[in-house]
Protein backbone atom coordinates (compact mmCIF):
# COMPACT_ATOMS: atom_id res chain seq x y z
CA UNK A 1 0.00 0.00 0.00
CA UNK A 2 1.05 3.57 -1.07
CA UNK A 3 1.92 5.95 1.93
CA UNK A 4 0.72 9.71 1.63
CA UNK A 5 4.65 10.18 1.09
CA UNK A 6 4.92 7.34 -1.20
CA UNK A 7 2.17 8.88 -3.44
CA UNK A 8 3.60 12.45 -3.34
CA UNK A 9 6.48 11.30 -4.44
CA UNK A 10 4.61 9.57 -7.76
CA UNK A 11 2.91 12.71 -8.60
CA UNK A 12 5.61 14.84 -8.15
CA UNK A 13 7.58 12.59 -10.80
CA UNK A 14 5.60 13.00 -13.14
CA UNK A 15 4.88 16.77 -12.30
CA UNK A 16 8.30 17.76 -12.49
CA UNK A 17 9.60 15.78 -15.33
CA UNK A 18 6.84 17.37 -17.11
CA UNK A 19 8.11 20.53 -15.88
CA UNK A 20 11.48 19.76 -16.97
CA UNK A 21 10.71 18.80 -19.93
CA UNK A 22 8.91 22.09 -20.87
CA UNK A 23 12.13 23.66 -19.70
CA UNK A 24 14.16 22.15 -21.88
CA UNK A 25 12.69 21.96 -24.71
CA UNK A 26 11.87 25.81 -24.51
CA UNK A 27 12.34 26.87 -28.15
CA UNK A 28 9.09 24.48 -28.86
CA UNK A 29 7.24 25.61 -25.38
CA UNK A 30 8.09 29.28 -24.80
CA UNK A 31 9.46 30.72 -27.51
CA UNK A 32 6.47 30.35 -30.30
CA UNK A 33 3.66 31.94 -28.04
CA UNK A 34 6.52 34.88 -27.14
CA UNK A 35 7.26 35.48 -30.85
CA UNK A 36 3.04 35.28 -31.74
CA UNK A 37 2.32 37.46 -28.76
CA UNK A 38 4.86 40.14 -30.18
CA UNK A 39 3.56 39.72 -33.63
CA UNK A 40 0.11 40.15 -32.32
CA UNK A 41 1.05 43.23 -30.59
CA UNK A 42 2.50 45.00 -33.06
CA UNK A 43 -0.38 44.43 -35.68
CA UNK A 44 -3.07 44.23 -34.03
CA UNK A 45 -1.82 46.49 -31.16
CA UNK A 46 0.10 49.29 -32.94
CA UNK A 47 -0.92 49.05 -36.92
CA UNK A 48 -4.14 48.89 -36.54
CA UNK A 49 -5.26 49.22 -32.83
CA UNK A 50 -3.96 52.74 -32.99
CA UNK A 51 -6.73 53.44 -35.51
CA UNK A 52 -9.33 51.59 -33.44
CA UNK A 53 -8.76 54.11 -30.64
CA UNK A 54 -10.62 52.96 -27.57
CA UNK A 55 -12.73 49.98 -26.92
CA UNK A 56 -14.92 49.73 -23.71
CA UNK A 57 -13.38 52.80 -21.95
CA UNK A 58 -9.72 51.83 -22.43
CA UNK A 59 -7.35 52.00 -25.21
CA UNK A 60 -7.71 49.22 -27.58
CA UNK A 61 -3.94 47.50 -26.78
CA UNK A 62 -4.84 47.78 -23.18
CA UNK A 63 -8.04 46.05 -23.94
CA UNK A 64 -6.69 43.08 -25.81
CA UNK A 65 -3.96 42.68 -23.37
CA UNK A 66 -5.67 40.20 -21.15
CA UNK A 67 -6.92 38.13 -23.78
CA UNK A 68 -3.82 37.65 -25.37
CA UNK A 69 -1.96 36.88 -22.61
CA UNK A 70 -4.91 33.76 -21.56
CA UNK A 71 -5.17 32.75 -25.30
CA UNK A 72 -1.28 31.14 -25.39
CA UNK A 73 -1.78 29.78 -21.90
CA UNK A 74 -4.97 27.95 -22.66
CA UNK A 75 -3.48 26.95 -25.75
CA UNK A 76 -0.39 25.48 -24.53
CA UNK A 77 -2.26 24.14 -21.16
CA UNK A 78 -3.81 21.80 -23.65
CA UNK A 79 -1.18 21.17 -26.00
CA UNK A 80 0.81 19.40 -23.17
CA UNK A 81 -2.06 17.68 -21.96
CA UNK A 82 -2.64 16.06 -25.39
CA UNK A 83 1.36 15.88 -26.22
CA UNK A 84 2.23 14.44 -23.29
CA UNK A 85 -0.41 12.10 -22.90
CA UNK A 86 -0.67 10.80 -26.61
CA UNK A 87 3.35 10.37 -27.04
CA UNK A 88 3.00 8.63 -23.95
CA UNK A 89 0.70 6.14 -25.60
CA UNK A 90 2.05 5.79 -28.82
CA UNK A 91 5.89 5.35 -27.45
CA UNK A 92 4.36 2.80 -24.75
CA UNK A 93 5.97 5.32 -21.97
CA UNK A 94 2.86 5.26 -20.16
CA UNK A 95 3.16 1.76 -19.24
CA UNK A 96 5.99 2.40 -16.73
CA UNK A 97 3.12 4.64 -15.35
CA UNK A 98 0.43 2.10 -15.15
CA UNK A 99 2.21 -1.12 -13.81
CA UNK A 100 3.33 1.12 -11.38
CA UNK A 101 0.97 1.00 -7.64
CA UNK A 102 0.17 4.36 -8.22
CA UNK A 103 -3.28 5.26 -8.38
CA UNK A 104 -4.94 6.63 -11.22
CA UNK A 105 -6.36 9.54 -9.60
CA UNK A 106 -2.51 10.21 -8.57
CA UNK A 107 -1.51 9.54 -12.18
CA UNK A 108 -3.89 12.46 -14.15
CA UNK A 109 -3.41 14.67 -10.93
CA UNK A 110 0.55 14.38 -12.07
CA UNK A 111 -0.06 15.03 -15.54
CA UNK A 112 -2.46 18.01 -15.20
CA UNK A 113 0.18 19.84 -12.85
CA UNK A 114 2.79 19.16 -15.08
CA UNK A 115 0.32 20.82 -18.18
CA UNK A 116 -1.07 23.25 -15.67
CA UNK A 117 2.83 24.58 -15.39
CA UNK A 118 3.57 24.94 -18.89
CA UNK A 119 0.36 26.82 -18.77
CA UNK A 120 1.79 29.41 -16.32
CA UNK A 121 5.25 29.49 -17.40
CA UNK A 122 4.09 30.99 -21.02
CA UNK A 123 1.60 32.73 -19.05
CA UNK A 124 4.30 34.69 -16.77
CA UNK A 125 6.53 34.98 -19.92
CA UNK A 126 3.99 36.42 -22.42
CA UNK A 127 2.73 38.86 -19.43
CA UNK A 128 6.37 40.05 -19.34
CA UNK A 129 6.52 40.40 -23.07
CA UNK A 130 3.27 42.70 -22.75
CA UNK A 131 4.97 45.14 -20.32
CA UNK A 132 7.01 46.06 -23.15
CA UNK A 133 4.01 47.14 -25.31
CA UNK A 134 1.00 48.42 -22.91
CA UNK A 135 1.34 49.73 -19.19
CA UNK A 136 -1.38 48.47 -17.01
CA UNK A 137 -2.21 47.99 -13.29
CA UNK A 138 -4.05 44.73 -12.68
CA UNK A 139 -7.27 45.60 -10.50
CA UNK A 140 -7.54 41.94 -8.44
CA UNK A 141 -4.29 40.24 -8.32
CA UNK A 142 -5.87 36.91 -6.89
CA UNK A 143 -8.53 36.82 -8.97
CA UNK A 144 -5.88 37.04 -12.30
CA UNK A 145 -4.23 34.14 -10.35
CA UNK A 146 -7.52 31.61 -9.57
CA UNK A 147 -8.87 32.50 -13.80
CA UNK A 148 -5.11 31.32 -15.04
CA UNK A 149 -4.98 28.23 -12.91
CA UNK A 150 -8.76 27.14 -13.25
CA UNK A 151 -8.60 28.00 -17.16
CA UNK A 152 -5.23 25.82 -17.33
CA UNK A 153 -6.37 23.15 -15.52
CA UNK A 154 -9.42 22.70 -17.72
CA UNK A 155 -7.78 23.09 -20.72
CA UNK A 156 -4.61 20.42 -19.18
CA UNK A 157 -7.71 18.09 -18.54
CA UNK A 158 -9.48 18.45 -21.85
CA UNK A 159 -5.94 17.82 -23.83
CA UNK A 160 -5.06 15.00 -21.41
CA UNK A 161 -8.41 13.71 -22.41
CA UNK A 162 -7.96 14.23 -26.15
CA UNK A 163 -4.45 12.32 -25.76
CA UNK A 164 -6.44 9.37 -23.64
CA UNK A 165 -8.99 9.15 -27.07
CA UNK A 166 -6.49 9.40 -30.08
CA UNK A 167 -5.66 7.58 -31.75
CA UNK A 168 -3.44 9.32 -34.39
CA UNK A 169 -1.27 12.37 -34.51
CA UNK A 170 -4.06 13.86 -36.47
CA UNK A 171 -6.35 13.35 -33.74
CA UNK A 172 -4.41 15.21 -31.50
CA UNK A 173 -4.05 18.39 -34.22
CA UNK A 174 -8.24 18.80 -34.91
CA UNK A 175 -9.04 19.89 -31.48
CA UNK A 176 -6.71 22.97 -31.48
CA UNK A 177 -6.89 23.34 -35.16
CA UNK A 178 -11.02 23.05 -35.59
CA UNK A 179 -12.25 23.80 -32.16
CA UNK A 180 -10.16 25.45 -29.91
CA UNK A 181 -8.65 28.26 -32.07
CA UNK A 182 -12.00 29.57 -33.65
CA UNK A 183 -13.26 29.73 -30.30
CA UNK A 184 -10.74 31.26 -28.47
CA UNK A 185 -10.74 34.11 -31.68
CA UNK A 186 -14.31 34.52 -31.52
CA UNK A 187 -14.38 34.47 -27.79
CA UNK A 188 -14.15 38.84 -27.27
CA UNK A 189 -9.99 37.94 -27.53
CA UNK A 190 -10.17 41.28 -30.00
CA UNK A 191 -13.22 43.15 -29.55
CA UNK A 192 -15.75 43.47 -27.09
CA UNK A 193 -19.01 41.52 -27.56
CA UNK A 194 -21.16 44.94 -27.35
CA UNK A 195 -19.64 46.03 -30.59
CA UNK A 196 -21.27 42.83 -32.12
CA UNK A 197 -25.07 42.75 -33.66
CA UNK A 198 -27.47 41.41 -31.15
CA UNK A 199 -27.56 37.57 -32.64
CA UNK A 200 -24.04 37.36 -32.39
CA UNK A 201 -24.21 38.87 -29.00
CA UNK A 202 -26.18 36.10 -27.78
CA UNK A 203 -24.08 33.37 -30.12
CA UNK A 204 -21.12 34.14 -28.03
CA UNK A 205 -22.61 33.61 -24.77
CA UNK A 206 -22.31 29.70 -25.91
CA UNK A 207 -18.85 30.16 -26.00
CA UNK A 208 -17.27 29.17 -22.73
CA UNK A 209 -14.23 30.67 -24.16
CA UNK A 210 -15.95 34.22 -23.90
CA UNK A 211 -16.66 33.56 -19.86
CA UNK A 212 -12.75 33.69 -19.22
CA UNK A 213 -11.61 36.03 -21.28
CA UNK A 214 -14.22 37.85 -19.73
CA UNK A 215 -13.35 37.23 -16.52
CA UNK A 216 -9.54 37.44 -16.79
CA UNK A 217 -9.80 40.65 -18.59
CA UNK A 218 -12.25 41.67 -15.61
CA UNK A 219 -9.54 40.14 -13.46
CA UNK A 220 -6.99 42.70 -15.15
CA UNK A 221 -9.23 45.90 -16.31
CA UNK A 222 -12.58 45.79 -14.46
CA UNK A 223 -14.41 45.68 -17.57
CA UNK A 224 -16.81 42.28 -18.12
CA UNK A 225 -19.68 41.69 -20.17
CA UNK A 226 -21.29 39.13 -17.79
CA UNK A 227 -21.24 38.37 -14.17
CA UNK A 228 -17.53 37.00 -13.34
CA UNK A 229 -18.51 34.94 -10.03
CA UNK A 230 -21.18 32.45 -11.91
CA UNK A 231 -18.50 31.73 -14.87
CA UNK A 232 -15.73 31.02 -12.41
CA UNK A 233 -18.38 28.84 -10.99
CA UNK A 234 -18.92 27.24 -14.38
CA UNK A 235 -15.21 26.89 -14.81
CA UNK A 236 -14.99 24.93 -11.15
CA UNK A 237 -17.18 23.18 -11.72
CA UNK A 238 -16.21 21.62 -15.41
CA UNK A 239 -12.59 21.51 -14.23
CA UNK A 240 -14.31 19.02 -11.16
CA UNK A 241 -16.30 17.30 -14.32
CA UNK A 242 -13.86 16.90 -16.35
CA UNK A 243 -11.31 15.09 -14.00
CA UNK A 244 -13.68 12.28 -12.55
CA UNK A 245 -14.70 11.90 -16.15
CA UNK A 246 -11.00 11.19 -16.56
CA UNK A 247 -10.31 9.59 -13.71
CA UNK A 248 -12.90 7.10 -14.65
CA UNK A 249 -11.34 6.27 -18.28
CA UNK A 250 -7.66 5.33 -16.63
CA UNK A 251 -9.61 3.55 -14.37
CA UNK A 252 -11.45 1.47 -16.43
CA UNK A 253 -7.79 1.48 -18.51
CA UNK A 254 -9.79 3.08 -21.98
CA UNK A 255 -7.85 2.94 -25.04
CA UNK A 256 -4.75 2.49 -22.48
CA UNK A 257 -5.30 -1.09 -21.02
CA UNK A 258 -6.52 -3.63 -23.26
CA UNK B 1 3.26 -20.76 2.35
CA UNK B 2 1.73 -18.62 0.02
CA UNK B 3 2.49 -18.84 -3.53
CA UNK B 4 4.45 -15.54 -5.51
CA UNK B 5 2.20 -16.04 -8.09
CA UNK B 6 -1.60 -18.03 -8.27
CA UNK B 7 -3.57 -18.00 -11.15
CA UNK B 8 -7.18 -19.37 -11.52
CA UNK B 9 -9.09 -19.86 -13.90
CA UNK B 10 -8.07 -17.02 -15.80
CA UNK B 11 -9.81 -16.40 -19.20
CA UNK B 12 -9.22 -13.62 -21.82
CA UNK B 13 -11.60 -12.83 -24.84
CA UNK B 14 -10.61 -9.81 -26.90
CA UNK B 15 -13.08 -7.85 -28.92
CA UNK B 16 -16.09 -10.76 -27.49
CA UNK B 17 -14.62 -13.26 -29.53
CA UNK B 18 -10.75 -14.11 -29.86
CA UNK B 19 -10.22 -16.15 -26.52
CA UNK B 20 -6.48 -15.62 -25.98
CA UNK B 21 -6.66 -17.39 -22.69
CA UNK B 22 -9.31 -20.52 -21.84
CA UNK B 23 -9.29 -20.66 -18.02
CA UNK B 24 -5.88 -20.97 -17.23
CA UNK B 25 -4.71 -22.16 -13.95
CA UNK B 26 -1.03 -22.46 -12.63
CA UNK B 27 0.88 -21.22 -9.35
CA UNK B 28 4.45 -20.26 -8.97
CA UNK B 29 6.19 -20.67 -5.72
CA UNK B 30 8.35 -18.09 -3.71
CA UNK B 31 11.95 -17.83 -4.70
CA UNK B 32 11.37 -20.11 -8.10
CA UNK B 33 12.97 -19.74 -11.39
CA UNK B 34 10.05 -19.96 -14.18
CA UNK B 35 9.56 -19.96 -17.50
CA UNK B 36 6.34 -19.80 -19.02
CA UNK B 37 6.56 -21.17 -22.84
CA UNK B 38 4.79 -21.86 -26.34
CA UNK B 39 4.54 -20.55 -29.90
CA UNK B 40 3.56 -17.29 -30.95
CA UNK B 41 -0.13 -15.98 -30.27
CA UNK B 42 0.23 -19.03 -27.69
CA UNK B 43 -1.35 -16.17 -24.58
CA UNK B 44 1.90 -15.76 -23.06
CA UNK B 45 2.07 -11.78 -23.71
CA UNK B 46 -1.51 -11.58 -22.94
CA UNK B 47 -0.85 -13.65 -19.64
CA UNK B 48 2.13 -11.40 -18.96
CA UNK B 49 -0.20 -8.52 -19.54
CA UNK B 50 -2.64 -9.57 -17.15
CA UNK B 51 -0.28 -10.35 -14.38
CA UNK B 52 1.65 -6.59 -15.27
CA UNK B 53 -2.18 -4.81 -15.36
CA UNK B 54 -1.74 -3.52 -18.74
CA UNK B 55 -4.55 -5.87 -20.14
CA UNK B 56 -7.79 -6.69 -18.51
CA UNK B 57 -8.81 -10.12 -17.86
CA UNK B 58 -12.10 -10.86 -18.49
CA UNK B 59 -12.51 -13.57 -15.47
CA UNK B 60 -11.17 -15.55 -13.24
CA UNK B 61 -8.26 -14.75 -10.40
CA UNK B 62 -4.37 -13.50 -9.59
CA UNK B 63 -2.76 -12.88 -6.78
CA UNK B 64 0.79 -11.82 -6.27
CA UNK B 65 2.33 -12.90 -2.58
CA UNK B 66 -1.63 -13.21 -1.95
CA UNK B 67 -2.60 -9.98 -2.81
CA UNK B 68 -5.26 -9.93 -5.32
CA UNK B 69 -4.35 -7.95 -8.25
CA UNK B 70 -7.95 -6.18 -8.82
CA UNK B 71 -8.72 -5.13 -5.17
CA UNK B 72 -5.06 -5.17 -3.83
CA UNK B 73 -3.49 -3.91 -7.00
CA UNK B 74 -1.25 -1.35 -5.14
CA UNK B 75 0.62 -4.09 -2.59
CA UNK B 76 0.41 -6.46 -5.60
CA UNK B 77 1.97 -4.17 -8.13
CA UNK B 78 4.92 -2.79 -6.00
CA UNK B 79 5.88 -6.43 -5.73
CA UNK B 80 6.94 -7.20 -8.99
CA UNK B 81 9.58 -5.99 -11.14
CA UNK B 82 8.04 -6.01 -14.93
CA UNK B 83 10.80 -6.10 -18.12
CA UNK B 84 8.48 -5.69 -21.35
CA UNK B 85 9.97 -7.08 -24.43
CA UNK B 86 9.60 -3.75 -26.35
CA UNK B 87 12.10 -0.90 -25.69
CA UNK B 88 9.27 1.89 -23.58
CA UNK B 89 11.50 4.33 -21.76
CA UNK B 90 11.94 8.28 -22.79
CA UNK B 91 14.91 7.95 -25.77
CA UNK B 92 16.09 11.73 -24.82
CA UNK B 93 16.17 11.40 -21.12
CA UNK B 94 19.49 10.29 -19.71
CA UNK B 95 19.92 6.77 -17.91
CA UNK B 96 19.67 7.95 -14.47
CA UNK B 97 16.84 10.40 -14.64
CA UNK B 98 15.02 7.44 -16.94
CA UNK B 99 15.89 5.34 -13.22
CA UNK B 100 14.64 8.20 -11.11
CA UNK B 101 11.39 8.64 -12.89
CA UNK B 102 10.76 4.83 -11.98
CA UNK B 103 11.76 4.52 -8.89
CA UNK B 104 9.50 7.96 -8.03
CA UNK B 105 6.30 6.04 -9.98
CA UNK B 106 6.62 3.73 -6.94
CA UNK B 107 7.00 6.31 -4.57
CA UNK B 108 10.81 5.73 -3.78
CA UNK B 109 12.60 8.71 -3.03
CA UNK B 110 15.29 9.03 -5.31
CA UNK B 111 17.60 9.27 -1.94
CA UNK B 112 16.59 5.50 -1.39
CA UNK B 113 16.95 4.47 -5.07
CA UNK B 114 19.74 6.50 -6.12
CA UNK B 115 22.28 3.64 -4.35
CA UNK B 116 20.26 1.34 -5.92
CA UNK B 117 20.78 2.75 -9.50
CA UNK B 118 24.24 2.66 -8.64
CA UNK B 119 24.31 -0.97 -7.78
CA UNK B 120 22.49 -2.39 -10.67
CA UNK B 121 23.96 -0.02 -13.03
CA UNK B 122 27.46 -1.51 -12.41
CA UNK B 123 26.36 -4.70 -12.10
CA UNK B 124 25.28 -4.18 -15.90
CA UNK B 125 28.18 -2.93 -16.60
CA UNK B 126 26.16 0.67 -17.61
CA UNK B 127 27.90 3.14 -14.98
CA UNK B 128 29.61 4.66 -17.00
CA UNK B 129 26.72 5.48 -19.25
CA UNK B 130 24.53 7.11 -16.79
CA UNK B 131 24.37 10.38 -17.93
CA UNK B 132 24.29 9.17 -21.73
CA UNK B 133 20.60 9.88 -23.15
CA UNK B 134 19.01 6.61 -23.47
CA UNK B 135 19.04 6.96 -27.85
CA UNK B 136 22.99 6.80 -27.87
CA UNK B 137 22.95 3.43 -26.11
CA UNK B 138 23.06 0.27 -28.21
CA UNK B 139 20.88 -2.56 -28.03
CA UNK B 140 22.31 -4.87 -25.56
CA UNK B 141 22.16 -1.56 -23.42
CA UNK B 142 18.86 -0.66 -23.54
CA UNK B 143 17.77 -4.03 -22.89
CA UNK B 144 20.07 -3.77 -19.30
CA UNK B 145 18.85 -1.17 -18.31
CA UNK B 146 15.12 -2.17 -18.64
CA UNK B 147 16.17 -4.82 -16.00
CA UNK B 148 18.28 -2.07 -13.79
CA UNK B 149 14.85 -0.21 -14.37
CA UNK B 150 12.77 -3.04 -13.26
CA UNK B 151 14.87 -3.30 -10.35
CA UNK B 152 14.96 0.28 -8.59
CA UNK B 153 12.07 -0.43 -6.42
CA UNK B 154 13.53 -3.59 -4.96
CA UNK B 155 10.41 -5.59 -5.63
CA UNK B 156 9.86 -9.34 -4.99
CA UNK B 157 9.50 -11.01 -8.50
CA UNK B 158 10.65 -9.69 -11.18
CA UNK B 159 8.58 -10.55 -14.92
CA UNK B 160 10.71 -10.54 -18.21
CA UNK B 161 9.08 -11.03 -21.60
CA UNK B 162 11.74 -12.40 -23.82
CA UNK B 163 14.74 -10.85 -22.11
CA UNK B 164 17.51 -12.17 -24.28
CA UNK B 165 15.42 -11.25 -27.43
CA UNK B 166 17.95 -10.10 -30.59
CA UNK B 167 21.20 -10.10 -28.08
CA UNK B 168 24.15 -11.36 -28.69
CA UNK B 169 25.71 -14.69 -27.27
CA UNK B 170 27.73 -12.86 -24.78
CA UNK B 171 25.10 -10.37 -23.42
CA UNK B 172 22.96 -13.30 -23.16
CA UNK B 173 25.02 -15.34 -20.67
CA UNK B 174 25.12 -12.28 -18.89
CA UNK B 175 21.91 -11.39 -18.48
CA UNK B 176 21.15 -14.89 -17.56
CA UNK B 177 24.32 -14.85 -14.71
CA UNK B 178 22.83 -11.81 -13.80
CA UNK B 179 19.30 -13.02 -13.46
CA UNK B 180 20.63 -16.32 -11.69
CA UNK B 181 22.75 -13.98 -9.09
CA UNK B 182 18.99 -12.47 -8.57
CA UNK B 183 17.39 -16.00 -8.14
CA UNK B 184 20.15 -17.23 -5.76
CA UNK B 185 19.08 -13.71 -3.43
CA UNK B 186 15.49 -15.18 -3.10
CA UNK B 187 13.90 -13.03 -6.10
CA UNK B 188 10.92 -15.00 -7.96
CA UNK B 189 12.01 -14.72 -11.85
CA UNK B 190 9.13 -15.32 -14.23
CA UNK B 191 10.04 -14.93 -18.09
CA UNK B 192 9.19 -16.07 -21.40
CA UNK B 193 11.67 -17.33 -23.67
CA UNK B 194 11.75 -18.59 -27.23
CA UNK B 195 15.57 -19.87 -26.43
CA UNK B 196 14.51 -23.26 -25.17
CA UNK B 197 17.93 -24.09 -24.07
CA UNK B 198 17.79 -21.22 -21.92
CA UNK B 199 14.85 -22.21 -20.22
CA UNK B 200 15.88 -25.95 -19.74
CA UNK B 201 19.58 -24.67 -17.93
CA UNK B 202 17.98 -22.02 -16.04
CA UNK B 203 14.37 -22.67 -15.17
CA UNK B 204 13.12 -24.90 -12.35
CA UNK B 205 9.70 -24.94 -13.04
CA UNK B 206 7.91 -24.68 -16.56
CA UNK B 207 4.43 -23.80 -17.92
CA UNK B 208 3.71 -24.23 -21.59
CA UNK B 209 0.85 -23.01 -23.04
CA UNK B 210 -0.64 -23.46 -26.67
CA UNK B 211 -3.83 -21.68 -27.92
CA UNK B 212 -4.84 -20.09 -24.46
CA UNK B 213 -4.63 -23.30 -22.95
CA UNK B 214 -2.10 -24.62 -20.28
CA UNK B 215 -0.81 -27.85 -21.44
CA UNK B 216 1.87 -28.14 -19.11
CA UNK B 217 3.02 -27.37 -16.20
CA UNK B 218 6.18 -28.80 -14.04
CA UNK B 219 9.19 -29.24 -12.98
CA UNK B 220 11.73 -29.14 -16.21
CA UNK B 221 13.89 -31.92 -14.90
CA UNK B 222 10.52 -33.96 -14.47
CA UNK B 223 9.04 -32.91 -18.19
CA UNK B 224 12.68 -33.59 -19.85
CA UNK B 225 12.33 -37.29 -18.02
CA UNK B 226 9.43 -37.92 -19.89
CA UNK B 227 11.28 -37.62 -23.52
CA UNK B 228 11.52 -41.30 -24.74
CA UNK B 229 13.88 -41.15 -27.36
CA UNK B 230 16.77 -38.79 -28.10
CA UNK B 231 19.00 -38.69 -31.30
CA UNK B 232 22.69 -37.59 -31.17
CA UNK B 233 25.33 -36.79 -33.75
CA UNK B 234 28.21 -38.35 -33.60
CA UNK B 235 31.47 -37.37 -35.61
CA UNK B 236 33.74 -39.74 -37.18
CA UNK B 237 37.68 -39.81 -37.44
CA UNK B 238 37.58 -41.91 -40.65
CA UNK B 239 34.34 -41.55 -43.54
CA UNK B 240 31.73 -44.25 -43.34
CA UNK B 241 30.64 -46.20 -46.43
CA UNK B 242 28.03 -48.30 -44.93
CA UNK B 243 25.85 -48.31 -41.78
CA UNK B 244 25.99 -49.95 -39.18
CA UNK B 245 22.97 -52.28 -37.59
CA UNK B 246 21.94 -52.83 -33.82
CA UNK B 247 18.46 -53.97 -33.09
CA UNK B 248 16.93 -50.65 -31.21
CA UNK B 249 18.95 -47.84 -32.57
CA UNK B 250 18.22 -45.99 -36.15
CA UNK B 251 21.66 -44.86 -38.14
CA UNK B 252 20.99 -42.27 -40.71
CA UNK B 253 24.48 -41.00 -42.15
CA UNK B 254 23.95 -36.81 -42.34
CA UNK B 255 27.50 -36.75 -44.76
CA UNK B 256 30.44 -39.19 -44.50
CA UNK B 257 31.47 -37.79 -41.02
CA UNK B 258 28.45 -37.40 -39.43
CA UNK B 259 26.50 -40.38 -38.09
CA UNK B 260 23.19 -39.71 -36.44
CA UNK B 261 21.17 -42.09 -34.56
CA UNK B 262 17.89 -41.85 -32.78
CA UNK B 263 17.22 -44.27 -30.12
CA UNK B 264 14.81 -45.35 -27.15
CA UNK B 265 15.95 -44.49 -23.41
CA UNK B 266 15.82 -47.69 -22.49
CA UNK B 267 18.61 -48.79 -24.78
CA UNK B 268 21.28 -46.35 -23.45
CA UNK B 269 24.45 -45.04 -25.02
CA UNK B 270 27.17 -47.97 -23.51
CA UNK B 271 25.44 -51.18 -26.18
CA UNK B 272 26.07 -48.15 -28.80
CA UNK B 273 29.29 -47.43 -27.79
CA UNK B 274 30.56 -50.78 -27.73
CA UNK B 275 28.73 -51.67 -31.26
CA UNK B 276 30.44 -48.80 -32.59
CA UNK B 277 33.94 -49.92 -31.48
CA UNK B 278 33.18 -53.65 -32.40
CA UNK B 279 32.57 -52.04 -35.99
CA UNK B 280 35.88 -49.94 -35.81
CA UNK B 281 33.97 -47.18 -35.94
CA UNK B 282 36.11 -44.50 -34.22
CA UNK B 283 34.19 -41.04 -32.36
CA UNK B 284 35.73 -37.95 -32.44
CA UNK B 285 33.00 -35.99 -30.90
CA UNK B 286 29.25 -36.04 -30.33
CA UNK B 287 26.00 -33.77 -29.42
CA UNK B 288 22.53 -33.90 -28.97
CA UNK B 289 20.93 -33.58 -31.95
CA UNK B 290 18.58 -31.29 -30.67
CA UNK B 291 17.64 -29.13 -27.57
CA UNK B 292 15.50 -31.60 -25.65
CA UNK B 293 13.35 -29.32 -24.23
CA UNK B 294 13.08 -27.90 -27.69
CA UNK B 295 12.09 -31.64 -28.89
CA UNK B 296 9.52 -31.81 -26.04
CA UNK B 297 7.83 -28.13 -26.59
CA UNK B 298 7.07 -29.77 -30.26
CA UNK B 299 5.80 -32.67 -29.36
CA UNK B 300 3.38 -30.50 -26.82
CA UNK B 301 2.50 -28.07 -29.21
CA UNK B 302 2.10 -29.82 -32.38
CA UNK B 303 -0.96 -29.67 -34.28
CA UNK B 304 -2.83 -32.45 -34.13
CA UNK B 305 -4.47 -31.87 -37.48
Amino acid sequence: MMTLSNKFTAYSTIAMKEVRRTLRLWIQTLLPPLITTILYFIIFGHVIGSRIGMMAGVPYLVFIAPGLIIMPMIINSFASGSTVVYSAKMMHQIEELLVSPMSEFVMLSGYMTGAIFRGLIVGAVVTAATLFFVHFTVDNIALVILTAVLSCAFFALFGILNGVLANSFDDISIIPNFVLSPLIYLGGVFYSVSVLPPFWQKISLFNPLFYIVDCFRYAFLHINHVAVLPGLLALLVMVIVLFLFIWHLLKIGYRLRY
Amino acid sequence: MTDALKIENLRKIYNGSVQALRGVSFSVKKGDFFGLLGPNGAGKTTLIGILTSLVNKTSGQVSIYGYDIDTQFSEARSLIGVVPQEFNFGIFDSVLNILRYQAGYYGVPWKIAKPRAEKYLKALDLWEKRDTQARFLSGGMKRRLMIARALLHDPQMLILDEPTAGVDIELRRTLWKFLTGLNNEGKTIILTTHYLEDAENFCRNIAIIDEGVLIKHCNTAELLRELDRESFVFYLKVPMTELPVLKGYKFVLQDPLSLEVEMSKEFGLSALFEHLKNNNIEVASMRNKANRLEELFLRLTANDE
